[in-house]
């Protein structure tokens, strides 16, 4: 190729040739797409990223499913490639705490089926690996499977394969000016070597990224942060290696540390030190660097301490003074505020695409799924949790990004718990009930940015009122609190109060809104004005984009509710499917609208007594909604549940809202109303319920008929992904989601455990259960049923399982507590008629 | 033997020179920085003398605050104690340079005794000035000898080489002597993790002389034109190998 | 105004070096020059004066005796300014002089201005000179200013061209005053070292390896291709920090610096420590994967791609070339 070799125009153009965006083209290629061109600033092959610089190994086990899933697809990938060395790796743990968590990564290998892996006594380990000094570890993880790969080489081949095929325009040594956006759309690259016209545009650099959105006025939400790393050798034990890794890695979890052998030297890297984080827009040029942009100097004092753990832990080596330290770097990789990779088409620009904040472990499994979503419009791995439209404004802040990716840096090898809670970057958004709660002993957990009640400790005293179990270990009740269990049973005996404010809200108007809301809604959405409709969005292949509830307020419009943490997803999934004449538009109303909820059988005798609208059950039915007047307000009520009680979803504009609070909470007195959190809303009412939920029973993964939402007739109008779903209806479901209760708490050591979720369910032999699309059994959701008195499990089960009183087991802590299937399907296990939020009575008993 | 290593510590450059705005400097934030290659053969040399005759190696630099990261690199490699004097983060020039070093030389020398070697680099990478060890060497009367290649001390004497056209010129100085040396006379090592983990427990003393006016004064760096060079592509991969050789001929060296 | 010039010479041919300081020196004043021995050697020089210092102890180096012969002239003459060669016997010679008298010293100039023109530069007009001299090894350039009555410098090599022209210098012997002192560190013994091979500074080709050529057994393809080309064998600094070639093979600002016909830089990215060495080179070839590696803006010549396909091939097509 010419020095301005660049076509003019591309079906896509492709910034950044590391492992990302070699990745990418392959599989584009595969799905039909020619005219691809590839850029980078730097050459080839290592044009001076994070690729360059990688450790190149990959553990697959990660207590994330898209993730595992990426990595056991992109370890699939480069063994195809022949760049797959496997070597095995071990976890060690210094303490108690992280033997516990190394049981719990047992659970998540064996939920997302990644086998063999073993616990390992410091014996067993010491055999792995000779050099290492045993006396300091309780014991290890060992997973033979993992993996070193060579990255660069893979990269080279993938991108190779597409410039053979002739889909492929490579051109290294080429720097973005800018990228030109017309009517929201992205038009064109512009280079040092020419602009080339393209319609999509994928920005996949690493930490180059937000430099590289910012130009198209899109924001990807990462930041380029150290991570230390040095080479030491020649090691004499090693003098006869073969080959680059002969010898299992080691992570040193406690010490967040690995050591690796690499050829004659051994590496030692770190997730150790303190955060070091850098400006998108100050990495130097390549020829500003000594080493390659990516590759900064090494500040020896961030690394003292992790020379005297590695020091510890393997001494042969490290503490031998004829081996020398020959390489130390500060690498840069990238880090987002939520330590997932950024991945999709940006909310802001059409057509501009990102692939960043993506690691060697995943990047050919990300690269493949990508391309079936640009191509195809959806991956068959689901990449919702990753999706770049996720992040809510304050959540692109730079403020935001620097210190939820500090926070993040040193859980890289951390033991994280399931509830655990962001420290940083909070009370940035808070409803008007705020005050009020904090009076109340809110113990505030966060969603969307918003502070939600997860619990009030002035309900502390419900707990001598009600019978309530506590959880005996630290690890099952850490972010927990019996509490929540009391208010579950005060609402389901009086009534209760919570905060919904995190809702995100938006409503689609005009003469095209009801067809505009048809395209992605699966239910009838051409209902009368004043209908509530809960409806699942589906892909085009019938999994779940998301589920909602949309009133109709009007002929020309609707107000869509969904959940804060996926409603900026949403937003956009909803505008892509606007009309295209232009007759409907869509407005987000989640800064306008607060929302109080009020549930329990008390429900409507507290509302009675503020308004004196008619809330009888034949005057305000299930699923309707209008305004009614509560003194000077005027409330938009809804009457839902997802609670499984009476009652209504009460909206007023955010500056009305600690009255709409004041007043309720006064109404409520009388009858002993509670505040409740979201511990009861998200958890405990909903599971007694089989109520399911969006990102933990329902993904893209699974469809309508496994998921038991399949009721009523399929719709004539179209919508998405409705092939799929008539298809679905028409065959047996391959898994059914199932409700499933703990029969014995009491483990081994004689302590009752209780699942956080995320379990394998196998049977009471401990063999996995697999449906027939390969999909393990594991638990989606998990927490108490108060009312039912039992701790409940959520999980698909193949339909063999999936039968009511089928005694199975759960995997926990590396062992097996039994199990039954309670309910198969979407029958409420507590109230099973739904007697209770029916109500039809006009004053409850 | 006691030694006394003078080194500087310079920035590792990339492929390209990047000024400060105002042409004071070479812009460094992006940079790493090392000892200037010839001082760290140096002090690999001292550490070979003192591993062979015994003794004590101290570490002397000129620098900003950070050079403690140089003179810790040497510490690590083997040196026993560093004394940094703080700059205040301007260049010093050559005659300030080697008068900052002669006086702490003479109250280091009034306090523990005499330093039988003091060696410094032929000349440092980033200035090149090539005089500092020879004032240095004249304030306190000694003999000096520049440039070696090899270096090695036996009864009180020093024998100095020299790599010159053909072969090597051998000087013998009495001690105490001034050396600088070259780059390839030794290969330093790399320092291993316990010895860096020493080093940091090592002491290192700090004084801030004050820098006297400028008597090479610099008014400002300039980075050179490029050759203006294109590269003639003669070709991808082997298939060049006809043009190569090709343009062998012409040049006459085929 | 007079500017006395260092020059070195072999016996019976003044130094090239020597002769481009003096050219460097007539941009100052009138130079003349002054010699340790060589009195045959001053044909080739036109100044009007060549002072010769004459003492058989010089006959081998001393650089302090050279100082002191040096500070005679200095006396005698009262020049505006003493140059040197920058090479490493002129600049030690000058340091030697800096130290005694206390002077400063630009160490491997290519331009001096004078900035007071009214009197000229130097002792007489009490101006104060301007020079350009090389830092980094001539990757950056430093304009300084020499506060001195008597300024000190030494000229960069290759900076600017050779002095040439006949010339019948007046010839001023002198025998030097050198005491013992001066001579105490003066070169004792000469050893002759029949090096293996062309030597790297005098080969007329150079096959040079960077990290690119991967190894120490790496080379092999390039030995080839060097033996047959009478070349030696060069390589960059990373590969002598990492012991796969000794220093000696080392071209840049710490290593050899060469000056061949041609420069062939296999896997050499071309870092400003390299570029110092190599830039004396005719011509340039540069085979390296990266179309964009800074070596290419110094060469003349480039072949992309990989050098472990691109070696050999070159070696069989000379070969072949040669082959009747």
């Amino acid at each position: 190729m010419g020095d301005s070799g660049l076509p003019a125009t591309a079906r896509a153009v492709l910034i950044g040739a590391g492992i990302v965006g070699n990745s990418l083209v392959q599989p584009l290629a595969r799905l039909g797409w020619s005219d691809l061109v590839l850029i980078d600033k730097g050459p080839l092959p290592n044009p001076g990223g994070s690729t360059g610089h990688a450790s190149n190994f990959i553990y697959p086990v990660d207590h994330s499913r898209e993730m595992t899933e990426l990595t056991l697809d992109s370890m699939a990938q480069y063994e195809q490639l022949g760049v797959r060395t496997e070597c095995g790796g071990l976890e060690v743990a210094r303490t108690e705490e992280r033997m516990e968590e190394l049981r719990r990564r047992m659970s998540s290998a064996a939920s997302w089926g990644v086998e063999p892996v073993s616990l390992v006594t410091p014996a067993e380990v010491k055999e792995l690996v000779p050099y290492i000094d045993e006396s300091v570890i309780v014991g290890g993880f060992y997973c033979p499977t993992v993996s070193v790969v060579d990255s660069l080489r893979a990269g080279t081949l993938m991108r190779e394969a597409a410039q053979e095929s002739g889909a492929l325009t490579v051109s290294a040594n080429t720097e973005v000016l800018g990228i030109d956006v017309e009517h929201g759309r992205v038009t064109r690259v512009r280079t040092t070597r020419g602009d080339i016209e393209a319609e999509v545009v994928v920005i996949c650099c690493g930490v180059w990224s937000p430099r590289l959105a910012r130009m198209a006025g899109a924001s990807i939400p990462l930041t380029p942060a150290v991570h230390q790393m040095i080479d030491i050798g020649p090691v004499p034990r090693f003098a006869g290696a073969k080959s680059a890794i002969e010898h299992p890695i080691v992570r040193d979890m406690d010490t967040n540390m690995y050591e690796r052998q690499d050829g004659s030297g051994l590496e030692v890297g770190s997730y150790a030190h303190r955060p070091i984080l850098h400006d998108p827009e100050d990495i130097p040029s390549i020829e500003e660097s000594a080493l390659s942009p990516t590759e900064l100097p090494f500040t020896e004092d961030d690394f003292v301490q992790q020379m005297e753990h590695a020091l510890e832990l393997m001494p042969e080596i490290v503490g031998d003074e004829s081996v020398g330290i020959k390489y130390a770097i500060n690498g840069l990789l990238s880090l987002t505020p939520d330590g997932l990779p950024v991945l999709g088409e940006t909310p802001e620009v059409k057509g501009l695409w990102s692939a960043a904040a993506v690691w060697v472990k995943e990047g050919p499994g990300v690269g493949r799924a990508l391309a079936e979503w640009m191509v195809e419009g959806e991956p068959e791995i689901d990449l919702q949790a990753s999706d770049v439209a996720r992040f809510h404004e304050h959540q692109k802040s730079v403020a935001h990004v620097r210190a939820r990716a500090s926070e993040m840096f040193n859980k890289t090898y951390g033991i994280v718990h399931p509830g655990e809670q962001w420290a940083s970057s909070r009370d940035v958004r808070l409803s008007p009930f705020n005050e009020r709660e904090r009076e109340l002993g809110a113990v505030f957990y966060e969603a969307a940015g918003w502070e939600r009640p997860h619990w009030y400790e002035s309900n502390r005293p419900l707990l001598e009122e009600f019978e309530v179990t506590e959880r005996e270990t630290e690890w099952d009740s850490r972010w927990w609190s019996p509490i929540i269990n009391a208010e579950h049973l005060a609402m389901r005996d009086r009534a209760a109060i919570f905060d919904l404010t995190a809702f995100c809200v938006f409503d689609v108007v005009g003469p095209g809104a009801l067809e505009s809301v048809q395209r992605v809604s699966m239910r009838q959405m051409d209902a009368k004005v004043g209908k509530v409709v809960y409806t699942p969005v589906l892909t085009a292949r019938g999994g779940f984009r998301s589920d909602l509830t949309i009133m109709r307020l009007g002929d020309e419009r609707f107000r869509v509710v969904t959940g804060g943490a996926h409603g900026m997803a949403d937003l956009k999934w909803f505008a892509d499917h606007l009309v295209e004449d232009g007759t409907a538009q869509i407005f987000d109303l989640t800064s306008t609208w607060c929302t109080l909820g009020l549930w329990g059988p008390r429900a409507r005798d507290i509302l009675a007594s503020t308004t004196s609208d008619d809330l009888s059950h034949e005057g305000f039915p299930f699923a309707t909604c209008r305004t009614i007047e509560m003194g000077p307000l005027r409330v938009l009520a809804s009457r839902i549940s997802y609670v499984g009680d009476l009652g209504w979803e009460l909206y007023v504009p955010i500056e009305q809202g600690a009255r709409l609070w004041d007043m309720v909470w006064e109404a409520g007195e009388p009858h002993g109303i509670v505040p409740a959190g979201i511990g009861v809303y998200g958890t405990t009412g909903r599971l007694e319920k089989c109520y399911r939920a969006f990102g933990f029973e329902l993904d893209g993964e699974y469809d309508v008929v496994e998921a038991g939402m399949a009721w009523g007739k399929v719709k004539d109008q179209d919508f998405v992904g409705k092939e799929a779903h008539v298809r679905h209806r028409e065959a047996d479901p391959a898994t059914v989601m199932c409700t499933l209760t703990v029969d014995d708490h009491v483990s081994s050591s004689g302590q009752r455990r209780y699942m956080l979720g995320g379990e394998p369910i196998q049977t009471r032999d401990g063999a996995p259960l697999t449906d027939a699309k390969g999909r393990r059994s594991f638990v989606t959701s998990a927490g108490a049923g108060p009312s039912v008195g039992k701790h409940l499990l959520m999980s698909y089960l193949p339909p063999e399982y999936a039968n009511v009183g089928e005694e199975l087991a759960v995997l926990y802590m590396n062992e097996l507590f039994p199990v039954t299937v309670a309910v198969a399907g979407s029958t409420p296990l507590f109230d099973p008629d739904n007697q209770r939020v029916k109500a039809t009575g006009a004053v409850a008993a | 033997m006691r030694i006394l290593v003078c080194v500087k510590r310079v920035p590792l450059t990339g492929g390209k020179m990047v000024l400060t705005a105002d042409e004071q400097a070479l812009e460094t934030r992006h940079l790493g920085f090392t000892i200037s290659p010839h001082e760290e053969c140096g002090v690999e040399e001292a550490v070979r003398l003192v591993e062979h005759h015994g003794g004590e190696i101290t570490v002397l630099t000129l620098g900003p605050p950070e050079a403690e990261e140089q003179i810790r690199e040497t510490l690590a490699i083997g040196a026993d104690r560093g004394i940094l004097l703080a700059d205040g983060g301007e260049e010093w020039d050559p005659q300030a340079t080697a008068a900052a070093i002669v006086t702490t030389i003479e109250t280091e020398q009034a306090a523990g005794g005499e330093f039988d070697l003091i060696v410094f680099g032929n000349e440092s990478a980033d200035s090149g000035n090539y005089q500092v060890g020879i004032r240095v060497a004249h304030a306190l009367s000694r003999p000096v000898v520049t440039g070696l290649k090899g270096l090695s001390v036996e009864d009180g004497r020093a024998r100095c080489e020299q790599e010159v056209a053909g072969g090597r010129d051998v000087y013998v100085v009495p001690l105490p002597a001034v050396v600088t040396v070259l780059e390839g006379i030794n290969l330093p090592r790399y320092p291993s993790v316990p010895a860096k983990l020493r080093a940091r427990q090592k002491p290192v003393e700090r004084i801030s002389p004050e820098r006297p006016s400028a008597r090479l004064e610099k008014l400002r760096l300039v980075v050179p034109p490029g050759q203006g060079k294109q590269a003639e592509i003669l070709g991808q991969g082997p298939d060049a190998a006809p043009a190569v050789v090709e343009v062998m001929r012409e040049l006459g060296v085929a | 105004m007079t500017v006395l010039v260092l020059v070195e010479h072999d016996g019976g041919a003044v130094d090239e070096l020597s002769l481009q300081a003096l050219t460097f020196a007539r941009s100052l004043g009138e130079p003349e020059v002054m010699l340790v021995g060589g009195a045959d050697a001053v044909e080739r020089l036109d100044v009007a004066t060549a002072h010769v210092a004459e003492d058989e102890r010089l006959a081998l180096y001393a650089p302090g005796a050279w100082a002191s012969a040096l500070g005679e002239v200095i006396d005698r003459v009262a020049p505006a300014a003493v140059v040197a060669a920058g090479t490493n016997r002129g600049n030690e010679v000058l340091a030697h002089l800096a130290a005694r008298r206390d002077l400063p010293l630009a160490a491997n100039c290519t331009a001096v201005v004078a900035e007071n023109s009214a009197g000229g530069a130097g002792a007489e007009g009490g101006g104060l000179l301007t020079v350009t001299r090389v830092r980094w090894g001539g990757s950056l350039l430093e304009e300084a200013r020499v506060h001195s009555q008597l300024p000190l410098l030494s000229v960069a090599p290759h900076a600017l061209p050779a002095a040439v022209g006949e010339g019948a210098p007046a010839v001023e012997r002198f025998a030097p005053a050198v005491d013992d002192a001066d001579l105490l560190v003066r070169v004792a013994e000469h050893v002759d070292e029949v090096t293996a091979g062309i030597s790297l500074a005098e080969a007329k080709v150079v096959v040079s390896g960077g990290r690119g050529v991967g190894s120490a057994d790496g080379f092999g393809i390039l030995e080839e291709l060097a033996a047959l080309l009478d070349a030696a064998v060069g390589c960059s600094r990373v590969v002598t920090s990492a012991g796969w070639r000794p220093h000696t093979d080392q071209v840049g600002q710490t290593g050899t610096k060469v000056s061949p016909d041609l420069y062939i830089a296999c896997g050499i990215s071309g870092a400003t420590q390299h570029i110092a060495g190599c830039k004396g080179a005719k011509k340039i070839l540069a085979i390296n994967s990266d179309a964009e590696a800074p070596i290419l803006a110094n060469a003349d010549y480039a072949v992309i791609g990989d050098l472990t396909a691109i070696v050999p091939a070159i070696t069989a097509e000379l070969r072949k070339a040669r082959s009747p």
